[in-house]
């Protein structure tokens, strides 16, 4: 950082605002002690230089969903800066003075919009406190325009340029005495504002994580079990060392023992790493690796075995209940017609583009890390554990990411650079192949649904049974596997159920962009479209009715299956806004007047997860082959009273699309406890000619913004699902779809 | 046994085995980070350069077999980032995450080189290679209709 080059606002810590955060809590229930959230200034996160560029601190980690664009804006407005002035520059880890850093579980947005603003405002009355006792007058007397401070009264003006080392002199206002703008005034907020990053990305710079260099570097990668945890018995150690390029090769012993439950962050997976010159020859001294594995017991387990132990539990009474209102068992008995199904859907990983891998520097009892994580709070907090090191001896940059999607929340990655790191006294850059980040993801975890639904003679929907049979040791889900008691349809049907049992696990898993909902929709969804057509009715119109049936308050907030919180204002789905996307999305898509032909249909689907509303239309069509085209798909959103960066939204609601299209074709398997997927070729992403035309529309309302990197993504599924069924009169009730006979053309 | 490449019309010779992928040599031993590994056999498109004005997944192609040939990475596609390609990516703000972009560009540069005004079934063919785990392929196609708009210069040498 040219610290030297601008005059900070200031520059030594001052007892700034007092901004509570009342309602933070971790938005992905980390592991760690909560702490007390820390007073944020305006000093942390704005610099302004005497020639007036003025420098904003990202304080999120950025692995694509735009955050160093969006955090920053906020501060801009409030600071009233020209965006073209503003130079945004990634913060390194501390969450002492930029308060919690992190990117995940669409969190920035409601976490962000009120201090984000609140530090701009203060930095902007800190300007005109500075130019107020410059001209001996009252600061009431003074107003901003863009970088400037102006005295109203005698029209005279000085630049925050001019200003900014007399601002640094004073202490900051509390955060919660500024004024924010009224939003019609708004020059930044609500405009489309490009990638900070973009040119550096269209011109090839090294900006990601894989790009970091250091003098002295070494390369690493790590040669692991086939089968989760499984240990090194023997390996040709000796012979690997005289390679080509090789520099050290470490054993890992690893901290993990198999069990039932597999926890978030267990733990280093055992392995052998190998350090050399390049990556390349570290690669190619691992082909001659020869290592006798201890499997263990996770050598047992099989995409086969978990089916079979999934029907068993599904036959025999649900060991968990987990809400349950009304007789369901006596209103599917006395209901006209019962609809009785069963959905699967698979493990799948998250595939980010760059693999997995970090670079750690070990130097006189300090560790340096430059880090991808999207928690590296949690990562610091993990190597410190791990190496048994003080945190306070851990630096940690952010480097941008190519791709999160829940991965890089957690940091089994950067523990193993800084582990090997640690051993060798150079720095170390690791990297895992496409393989092995395939073969080691923590995966979104596979489940089996157990659905009955009643219908009255009316058409009406009576009751709704739900057993989800997931895995876990009985008492805890496994990460990513756990259902919250609110998930929809839940407190909308006459009498309802939610069920759950459990098998063992000893895998790795996690969170996967709108973890839990990118399946929980599919399935709740497609069954509810089930019984439409079973009552012979409009999905729409049935799902509408639903709506306006609530029977019972919810009892916990938004599923959240990686940690707990607390229900609070936007974490309970509210049926109005839920319905609104959906009539939005109708009125676009034409849906009531929609062709019926044979072969190609169109079907709809909405959903509530992370304080967002989406809802979607597929119009897809299927050839005599099973082979789907998705011709269009039409997206109505709710994500509250502003879109902060239109243009970043837009193409973040699209690529959300896109991964629900994707998921529906993807799968991980094991037999033998190996996962049988490896590369791209058979664990696929969508492709160009794949692509359907997209129409993303924002329904405003009046609720405080909300973040939209989840919640577009969980309607794509049953939508084309849907869809598929109005082509064809086929429902899929197995994912991925190539089990269920069909495939993309 | 030194190989002799020419890449971004600077020559470079590099002392590597001829088997290295073209890649890694221009990652790790000629520093050049822009084109990027995501699969290491061809079916990401993250990796793309073209050798000869031909988009080529350079994790693929031994380091030995473009000897003397002109490569080119995204560093050299323009020498001031004004490539039309690299002007409408910009202007239309294709990236996410980014890491795949300097193939995508590769690969249509690649294409309007050969075919200045391509249809979208043009584009569905010559970009199938890349793929984009963010989706942002609605504004890559997009950038590639604006960008044939905007004249191609002639092809890279």
């Amino acid at each position: 950082m040219q610290m030297n080059r601008r005059t900070f606002l200031q520059l030594t810590a001052l007892a700034g605002g007092g901004l509570a955060l009342d309602l933070y809590r971790s938005p992905l229930g980390a592991a760690q002690e909560h702490q007390a959230p820390p007073d944020l200034t305006p000093q942390a996160f704005i610099h302004i230089a005497p020639d007036g560029v003025v420098t904003i601190m990202a304080r999120a980690s950025e692995s694509g969903q735009g955050m160093r664009n969006m955090l920053p804006m906020l501060i801009a407005e409030e600071l009233d800066v020209d965006w073209k002035d503003v130079r945004v520059e990634q913060a390194d880890l501390n969450e002492k003075i930029f308060g919690r850093q992190f990117s995940g579980g669409s969190g920035n947005t409601p976490l962000g919009w009120e201090p984000m603003r609140r530090v701009g405002a203060a930095g902007r009355q800190l300007l005109i406190a500075a130019a107020a006792r410059t001209w001996g007058v009252p600061e009431t007397d003074c107003t901003t325009q863009p970088c400037l401070v102006v005295h109203t009264v005698s029209r005279r003006s000085l630049s925050y340029g001019e200003l900014a080392a007399k601002a640094a002199t004073l202490p900051a206002p509390a955060l919660s005495s500024v004024k924010l703008k009224d939003p019609k005034d708004y020059r930044i907020i609500g405009h489309s504002v490009p990638g900070v990053d973009t040119h550096a990305i269209v011109t090839g710079k090294p900006l990601f994580g894989i790009d970091v260099q250091l003098p002295g570097m070494l390369c690493a990668s790590i040669e692991k079990a086939p089968v989760f945890a499984g240990k090194v018995k023997t390996a040709n150690i000796e012979q690997i060392k005289g390679l080509p390029g090789v520099r050290h090769v470490l054993v890992i012993d690893g901290g993990i023992t198999p069990a039932a439950y597999t926890p978030w962050e267990p733990g280093m997976e055992p392995g052998i790493a190998i350090v050399a010159d390049t990556w390349w020859q570290a690669q190619q001294a691992r082909k001659q690796l020869k290592v006798d594995w201890d499997l263990g017991p996770a050598a047992t387990q099989s995409s086969e075995g978990f089916a079979a132990k999934a029907a068993d539990l599904l036959k025999a009474a649900p060991a968990n209940t987990l809400r349950k209102y009304g007789d369901v068992d006596a209103a599917l008995k006395s209901s006209a017609k019962v609809v009785e199904a069963t959905y699967e859907f698979p493990f799948i990983a998250h595939v980010t583009m760059e693999p997995q891998g970090a670079t750690a520097h070990w130097k006189d009892g300090k560790l340096e890390m430059w880090s991808t994580s999207t928690l590296p709070g949690d990562g610091r907090t993990l190597v410190a554990k791990t190496l048994g090191i003080q945190e306070t001896d851990i630096t940690t940059h952010m480097v941008r990411s190519g791709g999160s999607f829940g991965r890089r929340l957690q940091n089994d990655y950067l523990v193993e650079a800084a582990w090997i790191a640690k051993q060798i006294d150079v720095p170390v850059k690791l990297l895992w192949s496409r393989e092995d980040d395939i073969a080691h993801d923590p995966f979104r975890p596979g489940g089996t649904v157990g659905l009955k639904g009643g219908i009255d003679a009316q058409g009406k929907l009576t009751a709704w049974r739900h057993h989800f049979v997931t895995f876990g040791d009985g008492k805890h889900a496994t990460s990513g596997g756990g259902i919250g008691q609110d998930s929809y349809p839940a407190g909308f049907p006459p009498a309802y159920g939610l069920y759950t049992s459990m098998q063992p696990l000893m895998l790795r898993t996690g969170a996967l962009r709108a973890p839990g909902d990118n399946a929980y929709c599919w399935v709740s969804q497609s069954f509810l479209d089930e019984l439409a057509a079973a009552a012979g009715r409009d999905p729409l119109e049935f799902q509408l009715e639903l709506l306006g049936n609530k029977q019972a308050p919810w009892k916990s907030g938004e599923h959240d299956p990686v940690g707990d919180h607390e229900p609070s204002g936007q974490e309970v789905l509210i049926p109005e806004r839920f319905k609104g996307v959906l009539e939005l999305v109708a009125e676009k898509s034409g849906w009531a007047n929609r062709p019926k032909e044979k072969g190609r249909g169109m079907g709809i689907a909405a959903w509530f997860c992370h304080r967002g509303y989406f809802a979607e239309v597929a119009d897809a069509s299927v050839d005599a082959q099973n082979k789907v085209t998705v011709h269009q798909v039409w997206a109505a959103g709710d994500v509250g009273s502003q879109i902060i960066n239109p243009a970043a939204a837009e193409s973040m609601a699209q690529g959300g699309i896109m991964e629900g299209m994707g998921h529906l074709a993807q799968q991980i398997t094991l037999a033998d406890g190996k996962v049988e997927q490896s590369n791209l070729h058979n664990h696929p992403l969508m492709r160009m000619r794949q692509v359907p035309k997209i129409e993303v529309y924002w329904r405003k309302t009046d609720y405080s913004p909300t973040g939209l990197g989840e919640p577009t993504l969980p309607p794509t599924l049953p939508a084309v699902t849907n869809a598929i069924f109005a082509a064809t009169g086929k429902r899929i009730r197995t994912l991925p779809l190539s089990k269920s006979g069909f495939g993309w053309a | 046994m030194p190989i002799k490449l020419k890449v971004n019309n600077a020559a470079a010779t590099v002392d590597v085995p001829p088997d290295t992928p073209l890649l890694w040599v221009l990652r790790d031993v000629l520093d050049l980070k822009g084109a990027k590994y995501g699969c290491g056999m061809g079916v990401c498109g993250a990796c793309t350069v073209l050798v000869g004005g031909h988009a080529v997944r350079s994790c693929m192609t031994h380091v030995g077999s473009v000897e003397g040939e002109a490569i080119t990475t995204i560093e050299g596609l323009s020498p001031d980032g004004l490539h039309p390609v690299q002007v409408a990516w910009e202007a239309i703000d294709v990236p996410q995450c980014g890491y795949c972009q300097a193939g995508q560009i590769m690969s249509a540069a690649a294409l309007l080189a050969r075919t200045p005004h391509p249809t979208d079934a043009d584009i569905d063919t010559a970009m199938s290679g890349n793929v984009c785990r963010c989706g942002t392929y609605t504004r890559i196609r997009q950038a590639i209709h604006e960008a044939a708009e905007a004249g191609t210069p002639a092809r890279s040498k």
